[in-house]
Parts: structure tokens; sequence; C-alpha cells
């Protein structure tokens, strides 16, 4: 026990210490640029900790947020992010449940179909969709960055949330239809709440796919109507284009990453594993 | 409330394979029918077709006076109480009860009112908060049978309620069932593979075999009067023996000797050469251990003990012996039929705890004739059977030609 179980420990803490040294470094790094000044940065400045005189404060927060590019381009990538999220979770709920629960002719096909677009380079099809939303007068538009943003989420949402609704047992639904729920409502009052987690886990990564692409953004969109903030942060280039403005970025990216921060906070206190357990006797 | 008629009932599944072949039970207003049988036989199926969950191939259900074929579960007003449960993991107690009443559209008032009443029947009070996870097996149940009661339901139907509590739990279930359903006086069903709760529960119980009902009965009558060997089988335990049997007047030749029947048993099986007789274990005695008085009724033979089990206030002692092929072979299909695997042909039998018969003896055994039956070994008919005593039994009133399988 005492000595193996201490060492164990260790072993743990150690281990957890350079994962996390590992994952957050870079994190850190963009934190610590993002108070630094900018002269300080094109001087040299290769510390951790800014050089003497060169700390500069909120400033470049200030700066960022006082920009009105960046601040439309927050707006738009939480607008856009949000509603493809919704849009995405809503439809593959309904699919996975179907596809969950009812026998129907080309359900495989349904599956693979979903694969193979989930495995289609996203880069091959900007082109296309270039041209077809110039045409149809979706580009530069929230819909135009919605529609295909929910099309590459829905696959991996639908994924998800059907092996979710496979665990729910049967039993759950008849004997909600047995107590007198219509099968709408047993959907809505008994297997949604049930699917919770899976629901929560579906829009993570729906919302993390919307919210970190740079491709679409950038492709798609050519003024501040529509485009979001990974594309809008590559064209803060400040007063000299040749300088980029490294700290004012750092800043842009740092307040980018909160949001994020955010969603993930108050959804995963809804992914709780085990929600299910006590439906029936297992 | 309401009794339920089913007519004809036949489930069949894609494939053609009938579950449910041609059911007709007749359930009173307020009576307790268990549906029995080992497992694949239809009793689920059919229950699950009462409660709307499964569609009706053919027949008539008739639930009051309506006819419910194609309602949906939620209009045939019908509480459940499934196998594993079902409660929502995600509401509470209180919620899980109340959930039948919410859906119904009841005022917070008379939702509280009616769900107390039925946490304070099954002693739930304390838990109302708790979410089923937290709650331990017999707690559960009791969950599921207030979301049963709450809501004024025409029928109360059971799925195998109490075969996941262990075997204490279970007893005292089983007499809270029991209880609930005098108190409330509600049609139930109630579908088990336990004869105890077969036995105890019902006022009637209904023995199915491969979707099709053997005999239809109180649990009294099924005991002294099977209507075949695969009701004489499935009820009882341990279960009724089977020997071959040969008569000859008022004789009767037993692989341990030969015993006497009464005879108006001997009249009906006249000339039927060789039979298969059922003993209950119970109908045996040590022979020593007899009363003077009710020694005459019976016969005694010697035979030798191989195993002997003493539980105390009784005693089973095992007699091996030798089937000839023909009674071999309807007896292993019995056993498969009843999914058991019985290596042995042998005889159980039940002696008096005081009995001081051992392992190995050369024992003289007492056996009570007038309780035994004897069957056609081709089709498995009890040739014995007291028709005015032994409830419906559907293949003897049917046409001649309806084949057990």
């Amino acid at each position: 026990m005492g000595n193996g179980s201490a060492l164990r420990k260790a072993g743990i803490a150690v281990g957890a210490l350079l994962i996390l040294v590992w994952c957050l470094l870079p994190v850190a790094w963009i934190i610590s640029l993002s108070f630094k000044s900018q002269e300080s940065i094109t001087n040299g400045s290769p510390g951790f900790f800014p050089a003497d005189g060169g700390f500069a404060g909120w400033d470049n927060y200030v700066a960022a947020w006082e920009n009105d590019q960046f601040r439309r381009a927050i707006f738009n990538s939480i607008g856009i992010s949000l509603i493809a999220t919704l849009l995405s979770v809503i439809v593959a709920t309904l699919a996975a449940y179907a596809i969950a629960r009812l026998e129907f002719k080309g359900k495989k096909l349904v599956l693979t179909t979903a694969l193979a677009i989930a495995m289609f380079p996203v880069v091959s099809l900007v082109g296309p969709l270039f041209d077809l939303w110039r045409a149809i007068g979706l580009y530069d538009t929230w819909p135009g960055l919605i529609i295909p943003y929910m099309s590459f989420t829905l696959p991996l949402a639908i994924w998800t949330l059907s092996a979710f609704f496979r665990e729910i047992p049967w039993e759950m639904e008849q004997a909600a239809q047995v107590d007198g729920a219509t099968s709408w409502q047993a959907f809505r009052k008994v297997i949604v709440p049930l699917a919770a987690p899976g629901v929560f886990t579906a829009a993570i990564l729906t919302f993390f796919f919307a919210w970190n692409d740079f491709v679409f953004g950038i492709s798609l969109t050519s003024t501040e109507a529509a485009r979001p903030i990974p594309a809008s942060l590559s064209f803060f280039v400040g007063a000299d284009p040749f300088n980029r403005p490294a700290s004012l970025l750092a800043a842009g990216a740092v307040i980018a990453t909160i949001p994020i921060i955010v969603i993930v906070l108050v959804f995963q206190r809804k992914i709780v594993a085990g929600l299910t357990s006590g439906a029936v006797k297992g | 409330m309401a009794g339920i008629q089913m007519k004809n009932i036949v489930k069949k599944y894609g494939d053609g394979f009938p579950a449910v072949n041609d059911v007709s039970i007749d359930i009173a207003d307020g009576e307790f029918v268990i549906l029995v049988g080992p497992s694949g036989c239809g009793k689920s199926t059919l229950l699950r077709m009462i409660v709307g969950l499964e569609d009706i191939t053919s027949g008539d259900m008739v639930i009051g006076e309506k006819r419910v074929n194609d309602l949906a579960p939620r209009d045939r007003n019908l509480a459940m109480v499934f196998q594993n449960y079902a409660l929502y993991p995600h509401l509470t107690v209180y919620e899980n009860i109340a959930f039948p009443l919410r859906l119904a559209g009841a005022s917070d008032a008379d939702v509280d009112a009616k769900v107390r009443e039925a946490s304070a029947t099954l002693e739930l009070d304390e838990h109302l908060d708790r979410k089923p996870g937290n709650l331990s097996g017999g707690q559960r149940q009791r969950v599921a049978m207030g979301r049963a009661i709450v809501r004024d339901a025409d029928a109360f139907l059971f799925d195998e309620p109490l075969s996941n509590l262990d075997a204490k739990l279970r007893g005292q279930m089983r007499t809270e069932i029991a209880r609930l359903q005098k108190k409330l006086g509600i049609t139930t069903v109630y579908v088990t593979h336990d004869q105890t709760e077969a036995m105890t529960l019902g006022d009637r119980v209904a023995v199915l075999k491969r979707g099709v009902l053997q005999q239809l009965a109180s649990p009294r009558e099924l005991y002294e009067n099977p209507g075949n060997l695969f009701v004489a089988g499935f009820i009882g335990s341990p279960p009724m023996n089977f020997l071959p049997a040969e008569v000859d007047g008022t004789k009767v030749q037993l692989p341990f000797g030969t015993v006497e029947i009464p005879a108006d048993r001997a009249e009906k099986v006249a000339g039927r050469g060789l039979l298969i007789a059922g003993i209950r274990p119970g109908a045996f005695e040590d022979a020593s251990l007899v009363d003077e008085a009710k020694a005459p009724t019976g016969s005694t033979f010697r035979a030798k003990v191989e195993v002997v089990e003493w539980l105390g206030n009784e005693t089973y002692a095992y007699l091996p012996f030798e089937a000839p092929p023909e009674v071999q072979k309807q007896l292993e299909q019995l056993e498969k039929d009843l999914d058991g695997d019985q290596l042995r042909t042998q005889l159980v039998i039940s002696l008096d705890g005081a009995s001081r018969v051992r392992e190995g003896d050369e024992a003289e055994i007492w056996v009570d004739t007038s309780q035994m039956h004897l069957f056609d070994p081709a089709t498995g008919e009890n040739l014995t059977v007291d028709r005015t005593r032994a409830g419906r039994i559907p293949e003897l009133d049917g046409p001649a030609t309806r084949t057990t399988a």
C-alpha cells in the first residue's frame, strides 16, 4: 500500500502537469503576448514576462475592442455559430431519433452518406460554393455560412445522438404512451431530457466547428456583414501592412476565445454521465 | 373500471410465426387474472396487445364495452407496470407519479392530492423528492406501482413486476400487490413465469404454451385437475411425477409395483393400454408414518431410494426408474416445453420430516392413488380430468382436430 500508492499518485500528478504544460503553453504565450506593448515586441522581447517598460496593461484589449470591424466580427461569429448549432442540433435530434427507433428502407444509406459527408474535404467545396452563393445571392450573408456549417456538422451530430438514443430503453417511450402521452409528448418530455448529454455534446462539437472555421469564413464573405472572427483577425493589419500588430492580434485572439470557454462551461454542466441510471433495473 | 374480453386473439409476426394463437379469455370486472407459461409462450405479447403496444393480427380486444383494437395506448386508459419499471430518471419520484396526471392536464392541487394519496398507500412519502437512480429495487417497484394507481385506470397490467427483486422482497411485494388489488378492486392482468405468484395472486390463471391457451382455471383447479401433461408438469413445485403405467381393471402397473386406483377413474381409461401416470410428490408418504384411517385410500410399494434431501419439515426422496421408449419420448418433449432439461427419469417424492428413510434404503412407500391422473402418451390429454372442476380447457372444448402444438 503506502509507498506504492504514494508513488503512483506522484506519477499521475507529474503526468498531468506535463500534459497541462504541453496544452496550455501556447495559450499562456498568447496571453503574455497580449499584455506586451507593440514597441517592445518590435524591439524584441522574447521573455514570457514583458521586459521593463514593455508592459501594456489592458491597452491592447481596449484597442482591439474599440475596433469596429472586430466587434462586428465577434457579433457575426456568435450569431452564425449559435444559429448553426441550434438548427443542426434540432435537425440532428429528429433525424437521429428516427434512425435509432424506426426501421425504414435506406437507413444504412442515410448513415453512410452522412459519414461520407463528414469525411469530405472541406476545401474542395469552397470553389463551387463561392460561385453558387454569388449566383443566388447568399454570398457574404449569414445564411451563406450557416448552411455549410450545418451540413458539415450534421453527420457527426446525427451519429453521436443516434448512439445516445439507442442507449435509452424502449420501455421509456412505451411507459409514457401508456401513461397517456402522444408520440411527440413522449419524445419531448421523456426522450429528449434523457438524451440531453448527447444533445449538448453534439451542440459543443457543432459550435466548435462553426466558431473555428476559417476557410468558409474567409472565402464566402467580403465585408463585415458576415465575416466571422477567425477571418476577421487575418484582416487585422493595422497601419503598416509589413509590421503586423502582434500584440493587438494576440489580444483579439484571447477575446475570441472567451465565448468558447463560456459555452463549454455552460454546456459541460449538462453533460453529466450516467443521467439515465435508475431508469430501469440494470 | 371494466372487464376485458379477448376473442380469438392472434398475433403473427412478419415471418408468419404465431406468437399468440387463437386465445380467448374473458376477464370479469375486478378480477385478478394471471398469464403464466414458460418463456416464449406469448404471455407478454398478449399483455402488450391488451395495452396497445403490439398490434393485434386478428381477433377482438374489448375493454368495457369498447373494441380497442385500433386505439393507441393512451386512449385505452390502462395502467401498466413494466418488468424493468421504466421510471423516468430525470424526474423526481413525485413527478414520476404525477406524470400521467400532468399529461391529462390535471390542476396542481388535484395532482398534489392524488400523488400524496398514492405515496401514502405505498409508503413513499419520505422519498418523494428523490430521483429513481437513488432508490432501491423495492422502492423503484413501488414508484412504478404508484404511477399506475395514481390515475383512475380501467385495469392494471403487470409484466413480470417482481422478477428483478431478490427472494425476500419478492415475497413482500407479492403480498403488497395482492393487498392493493383487493383494496382498489380493479381488474388486473398479471404476467409471470413464477408459479408461486401465479398460484397465490390470481383469482384465475391462464396457462399458455407456444401461444396457445392450455387451461384457464382457478389455482386449485389447475393443481388438482390439470387438463393435460403440460399444465400438470408446469404447475406445482417440485413438479408432478410422470411414470409409465399399464391399466388393468382397477390395477395400475407402475415401475415400482402395482397400485389400486378408484373405480371411477379406472373406468375412464379402460382399454387404453400404455399410459402416463401423473402423481404429485405430496401424494407419497413413508408407509410407516401413514395414519391407519388414511392407509386404505392408497397402495404401498417398495423401492430403493437413491438420494434424500431433508429440509426439516419435509424430506424429498429421489427414486430412479426406467421408462419405455414411447413414454420416454413424450417426457423428453414435455421437459423441452417446460424449459427444463431433466437428465434421467426419476420419481421425486415428498415425505414427512419425521421419516427415517436413508439414502440407499429399500423403503416402503405409500401413495394416495385417489390423486393420481392418467394421461394419453400420444396427445398428452388428461383422461381422468374432472371437467366440472377444471375451469376451461380450450383444447377439449374446441374441434377435435385442433392440435396441441
